[in-house]
């Protein structure tokens, strides 16, 4: 033992899509009894990197060793059976089966042919046991449990398997504080006991919280590794954006826009006066005037997307009333919405707004195509002078018009989602969670966006996870709670600390 | 060379090339074309005009499968359009008039646009799966077909009629000339319009597409319409080029044919990117296989099975899984070459 081997050690690694190359040279290592993150942007290649260590990719050059062994992985099982484990964000697990069944899926002890299911209870209880997680009845359906508590399913499967490298994909992008306490004691034991694990998150606390080392990529390529108490908060970020603290000082001082005025006698943009849907939300009183962000805020599941499809006609609104210009409107479909120059991102990228297999110029245009018809094409000239536009205007990247969209990162492809909407000139732009697993630096991008958006009249509707963020950019701010609205705060420096007041204690 | 094998249709028109070259081998005259009476003759324009309603329908099934639909009516479409034609014409005081075999035309055309509607409707208003929607008609509209006929195989003799599938204009076969005016309307009307661009929006993501203001109903009432004119004409030149409604045998099973012609071509049936190029080629190898069959003498009892390898390998040969392999293969003996073909892409 006079040198430590690392268990895994990847070295000069590349990964390239057509149009996109993904990771360049890159290399990588984790040592056992580590917790390591890993650190970039979006579009830095984490995912890739994650990828091509669990085998969903084939690297395209470079080495991976794990445990000494030199490894080539084309198939996620390969790099199972070399003892690699992921958890990822959306757990991989099978809902309609019981914690026990989940627990030992594909390894079930046998006995005379058949599984012996005494044996499961007792591997099972154990393994929970050992990561005192005794209060999980290994009999129980998986859906039952919180995501929180899935994800911990999912790290005792690891643990049966006796996996040496344990693969933490944003584990704690949904857990509540105490839930994500749970998950780092139980990421420390594991720790202790010589598992190397992999960590990645947006959060920087809690990485700072758990991590011993941490490597940092940028745009495909490796910045370096870093042991954590080595590396202040500023310097990782810097490192991270590859630029001084411009972007974050601006970050900070984004909200000197002077507010709209939404002084009496104005008309408001849109006006809803107790709109609801059976089963969804209720009683939404909420008036945008223009030039006006209005944030929504509340907790996971609270009805704030809810009401952001009521307003954009994506679900049917079946009380209520909305008024749009002062004038009574029905808002049937998106289509309806879009003719009242309504537009909306939604929270869900990937299902609700990508069109993953057509290019960057036809998802940017398509909304305004979707308007004129398919008889009045866009002439391609024109679809080139806003592509190459907004491609300037949002620093998308790639700037390719013809790199499919699916390519693209999450901050990158959420900028297309936007220029989309601004393409069409809305009057009303409803961004749910436009900044949701984006970079630092896309972030403060889009934050920006906003606001100027708003000092040029546009009526804006900003959702968010993040409060600070909510407060960062609204002039006001409904609170939803339990699938209703429950107040409405103007922003005249409310701290997160009252809005929570409010979120907790219901209606004042 | 390396990136025109990356190209999609690079399988189906090797597979195409190596199959006419396969005949040219066993029979020296095979690629021949000669001019007789003022007709282009050859087996070239045989494969074509033989071909040409399954190229027909094959078009129009290319853009109901991009929206992830398929038409499983079109064989009953191209009975009923048949049989209604020529029972105008068997019925009409004069028989033999151009003003009859127009009519005839007319009424073929318009019962293939009303049955177009109407599997349009099933699928985009009501919200049918497709394959049911259009299963409907496929079982029913051959008993509509034999209520128009009779039950009877109708015949009839009006010159007119017979050119759309028997007749040559410019020393080429008419039904080449109009399938080629089809295709040509199609890739126009797809491409010059957003409309195509619109259809692969809705096949690779419905629900972004609804909240991007796409109106899907539409978009997918027009597939499935211009779907049944395709067959509707396919059927005229059925039955033209016998000079008879068959009412039970008239396009059985061209729809497996054209579904297969739009996979071969490259076209998935989970939707999204379509090429009209492609199905045409994925046509004609579906009909070169046939004249193969014969060129090369091989038993009857065996034609299906040979015409079955050679679909599944072209079907393979496009498989991602496949293609990494080859690439792979390739790539394995002279890695530099392929770090080149990589950084071009990269770019």
């Amino acid at each position: 033992m006079n040198e430590i081997v690392p268990v895994v050690e990847m070295t000069d690694i590349a990964i390239g899509f057509p149009g996109v190359k993904a990771l360049d040279g890159v290399d990588f290592r984790l040592f056992q009894g580590e917790v390591h993150s890993l650190m970039g942007e979006n579009g830095a290649g984490k995912s890739t990197l994650i990828k091509a260590l669990t085998g969903v990719y084939t690297i395209d050059s470079g080495a991976i060793t794990v445990l000494g062994e030199p490894q080539r992985f084309s198939t996620p099982g390969e790099s199972q059976a070399a003892g690699i484990s992921t958890v990822y964000q959306e757990v991989n697990l099978c809902p309609n089966l019981t914690v026990e069944e989940n627990v030992l899926l594909g390894r079930e002890p046998r006995r005379r042919g058949s599984i012996d299911w005494k044996d499961v209870r007792s591997r099972t209880r154990e393994v929970l046991a050992e990561l005192q997680l005794d209060h999980i009845d290994p009999g129980s359906l998986l859906s039952t449990h919180s995501i929180a508590v899935q994800q911990l399913i999912a790290i005792a499967r690891s643990v049966e398997i006796n996996a040496k490298v344990l693969i933490l994909d944003e584990p704690t992008s949904s857990l509540d504080a105490d839930e994500v306490n749970q998950l780092f004691r139980v990421i420390r034991d594991l720790r202790d006991r010589g598992v190397a694990i992999l960590f990645v998150s947006h959060f920087l606390e809690q990485v700072y919280e758990i991590s011993d080392r941490m490597t940092v990529l940028r745009n495909g390529k490796l910045v370096g590794e870093y042991l954590t108490r080595d590396l202040s908060r500023m310097s990782l970020i810097s490192k991270m954006i590859g630029k001084d603290m411009e972007a974050l000082a601006e970050l900070d001082q984004a909200p000197a826009r002077t507010r709209a005025g939404s002084g009496a006698g104005a008309t408001p943009f849109i006006e809803a006066q107790g709109l609801g849907r059976k089963g969804s939300v209720s009683n939404v009183d909420l008036a945008i005037y223009p030039g006006e962000v209005v944030g929504l805020a509340g907790l996971l599941g609270a009805g704030r997307t809810e009401i952001a499809r009521l307003f954009f006609g994506a679900d049917k609104a079946d009380e209520g009333s909305i008024k749009v210009k002062g004038a009574s409107q029905k808002i049937r479909s998106p289509r309806a919405a879009i003719d009242k120059r309504i537009g909306f991102c939604s929270e869900d990228r990937k299902e609700e707004g990508l069109i993953g297999d057509l290019t960057v110029r036809d998802n940017l245009v398509l909304a305004m195509q979707a308007s004129k018809g398919w008889a009045r094409r866009i002439p391609r000239r024109v679809q080139d002078e806003l592509v190459a536009e907004y491609i300037e205007a949002l620093d998308i990247r790639p700037a390719n018009p013809d790199a499919l969209i699916r390519n693209l990162s999450g901050g990158n492809q959420q900028k297309v989602l936007l220029a989309r909407w601004l393409v069409t000139h809305p009057e009303l732009l409803i961004l749910d969670e436009p900044t949701r697993g984006i970079d630092i630096g896309a972030k403060t991008q889009i934050q920006k966006l906003v606001n100027k958006l708003a000092a040029d009249g546009m009526s804006i509707l900003f959702i968010s996870s993040e409060l600070e963020e909510v407060l960062r950019v609204s002039d006001r701010v409904a609170v939803i709670k339990d699938r209703a609205m429950v107040a409405e705060i103007n922003n005249d420096g409310v701290s997160v600390e009252d809005v929570m007041t409010v979120i907790a204690g219901g209606a004042q | 060379m390396k990136s025109l094998l990356k190209h999609r249709l690079a399988w189906p028109v090797i597979a195409l090339a190596a199959l006419l070259l396969l005949n040219q081998i066993f029979r020296p005259d095979f690629l021949g074309l000669r001019m007789q009476d003022g007709h282009l003759y050859g087996s070239l324009i045989d494969i074509m005009r033989n071909g040409a309603p399954t190229i027909l329908i094959a078009l129009g099934m290319t853009l109901v499968i991009a929206t992830r639909g398929i038409d499983l009516s079109v064989g009953a479409v191209v009975a009923i359009a048949g049989a209604a034609s020529c029972a105008y014409i068997a019925a009409s005081p004069d028989p033999g008039s151009p003003v009859t075999a127009a009519t005839a035309v007319l009424i073929a055309v318009v019962a293939g646009l009303a049955l177009g509607v109407w599997n349009g409707f099933l699928v985009s208003t009501i919200g049918v799966q497709p394959i049911i929607a259009t299963l409907v008609l496929m079982t029913a509209g051959r008993g509509v077909a034999q209520l128009i006929t009779g039950g009877q195989i109708i015949s009839v003799s009006n010159d007119h009629y017979k050119s759309i599938g028997a007749g040559y204009l410019f020393t080429l076969p008419i039904s080449i000339l109009i399938t080629a005016a089809v295709f040509a309307l199609a890739a126009v009307l797809t491409r010059r319009t957003a409309l195509g661009t619109l259809i692969e929006a809705v096949g690779i993501n419905p629900v972004a597409s609804r909240l991007a203001g796409l109106r899907a109903r539409n978009i997918i009432w027009i597939v499935y319409i211009f779907s049944a004119v395709c067959a509707a004409i396919a059927g005229l030149m059925i039955s033209s080029n016998v000079t008879a409604a068959d009412a039970n045998n008239a396009g059985l099973y061209i729809e497996m044919d054209a579904i297969l012609a739009v996979v071969i071509g490259g076209t998935s049936l989970a939707g999204g990117r379509y090429t009209l190029v492609g199905t045409v080629v994925g046509a004609f190898i579906i009909q070169t296989l046939t004249t193969t069959v014969y060129t090369l003498g091989i038993p009857p009892e065996v034609t299906l099975v040979f015409k079955a390898l050679v679909v599944i390998t072209v079907c393979l040969l496009q498989a991602p899984k496949a293609r990494n392999l080859l690439n792979r293969l390739k790539a394995a003996p002279k890695p530099a070459a392929k770090e080149a073909a990589k950084e071009k892409v990269a770019i």
